[in-house]
């Protein structure tokens, strides 16, 4: 199958990612996959106010997923719809499984995911950039997180749709997957697929997330060898 | 692990769940079409102890513009606090905002409704479905009894008259065109192990949640995977081939209850 901008079914659209590009966050990251651009902030471990809400066991993540009112064609209106309300409980969710929160009781990790471009895959790209905050600003992972959404195109199966090909899709399929540990923590799909294609597009999703598992480790170690972090 | 945990999980090991069921075993379903004559269609449905009510209304609006020509699916879920003590009065927030979405998922990727023949004017006026979900008892998988409590309203609806451009409430013979039964399936994962419809005991002990919901030919049309959990690729795919199975017989006792 040909695609409208001459990729393969399994390639990705161009990757750049960058840590470090906040100065007053603990960790940062700025993730672009095609048109698609997303920033994440992470503060903490730090106190956790109003108090009744600490946990005296482990600390609590919490995780925010906001559009810019720029980032698509016609202007988000600013404040939480249901949909972010919905991607910012499935990334918490997604990235919960790869720290270690009983290691700092009564605390809160707090995510700020911000989209300033959309192309499709904006969870996605927000749970990459969230995933490379959190081990920037030096908290401890199982294992990164890396995500990226395949579907099926004309009976094709697709790695990363853009926003036109979204539109013609049969399924979009996004994954979270910790490469080091073969598990999943983000798994949603809308669409209409046989249980075979479920296989085939997952598996195609995993092959994507192992690519992008390679550029993160990249971007981690491109500032952190700089500034000669063992 | 706390106590109920281990105890859940210690039976889990033998095959057991508490209430007695197996692993792939739902508590009873019963589906009552109707209950609230006001309503363009609704049902009432209870797995088990726990009870939702959806009701459909129909009204006439203004299509979106990138779709001038067809009608309007709206799935909303209020969590009243007669349903658990949980539940706190106000705006709907994450869980309930989560369980419409994953309702109107599977309801609007099944392409179940035909909404093209819901255009009233093209690119002025087409009829908009509203579905709401009103949990009555919360004694666990509030999803799946949503779920199948909305489709089951869908497909007892009635058409509403149009009179001068205007909406006047008064049912006709006419059917609201639907033409599938996405049914979805929730799984509990404790301990490694997926269950079927978790009761609320199994929702406070398990790791994760996965809900697949599947349509009459048995593909898939929407999965959701809930709570801070990590699932295999094997666990996945059990639990796709099972919720196609028990798809299969909900979507058998739904038909008869119509």
């Amino acid at each position: 199958m040909k695609r409208a901008d001459g990729r393969k079914n399994d390639e990705l659209r161009p990757v750049k990612m960058k840590v470090g590009v906040l100065k007053h966050a603990d960790g940062s990251a700025l993730v672009t996959i095609g048109k698609t651009m997303a920033l994440a902030a992470v503060y903490g471990p730090r106190e956790l106010n109003p108090r009744h809400m600490q946990e005296s066991d482990r600390a609590i993540l919490q995780c925010n997923y906001t559009m810019a009112p720029f980032s698509t064609k016609e202007r988000v209106r600013p404040g939480p719809s249901r949909r972010s309300v919905e991607i910012s409980k499935v990334t918490r969710e997604a990235l919960e499984p790869a720290l270690f929160l009983k290691d700092f009781p009564r605390t809160t990790i707090d995510v700020y995911i911000v989209i300033l471009q959309a192309n499709a895959g904006t969870r996605t790209a927000g749970i990459n950039a969230a995933s490379l905050a959190l081990a920037d600003a030096g908290i401890q992972m199982r294992d990164l997180v890396a995500s990226i959404a395949a579907g099926k195109i004309e009976g094709h199966y697709a790695l990363d749709l853009t926003g036109d090909e979204e539109e013609t899709t049969d399924c979009d399929l996004p994954v979270a997957y910790m490469p080091k540990e073969r598990k999943f923590t983000l798994l949603q799909m809308d669409g209409n697929i046989s249980k075979d294609d479920l296989k085939q597009i997952i598996r195609l999703a995993v092959k994507g997330c192992e690519t992008l598992y390679e550029h993160q480790k990249k971007a981690l170690l491109e500032k952190w060898s700089k500034e000669g972090f063992e | 692990m706390n106590i109920q945990t281990r105890y859940i999980v210690s039976h889990l090991s033998k095959g057991v769940r508490l209430d007695g069921r197996k692993p792939d075993e739902h508590r009873k379903i019963e589906i009552e079409i109707n209950p609230i004559e006001q309503s363009e269609g609704s049902a009432r449905v209870r797995i088990g102890g726990t009870e939702v009510i959806a009701g459909v209304k129909l009204n006439a609006g203004v299509p979106f513009p990138d779709t001038p020509n067809e009608g309007v699916l709206i799935v909303n879920a209020e969590f009243s606090p007669v349903a658990s003590p949980e539940f706190e009065l106000g705006p709907p927030r994450e869980n309930a905002i989560e369980l419409a979405r994953i309702v109107d998922r599977g309801i609007r990727e099944s392409g179940c409704i035909d909404t093209k023949k819901l255009c009233i004017k093209e690119g002025e006026k087409v009829w908009m479905v509203m579905v709401d979900i009103q949990p009555l008892s919360h004694d666990g998988n509030l999803i799946d009894t949503a779920g199948i409590a909305a489709i089951a309203a869908l497909l007892s609806a009635k058409m509403v008259k149009l009179e001068d451009d205007k909406v006047v409430y008064e049912k006709t013979d006419k059917k609201l065109p639907v033409n599938d039964i996405p049914v979805p399936v929730t799984f509990g994962l404790i301990d490694g192990k997926l269950v079927v419809d978790p009761s609320l005991e199994e929702e406070e002990s398990m790791e994760g949640r996965l809900t697949i919901t599947t349509n009459s030919e048995g593909n898939i049309c929407a999965i959701q995977k809930g709570n801070a959990c990590s699932l295999t690729l094997e666990t996945i795919e059990e639990a796709a081939e099972t919720a196609i199975r028990k798809g299969r017989e909900i979507r058998a006792l739904l038909k008869k209850s119509l």
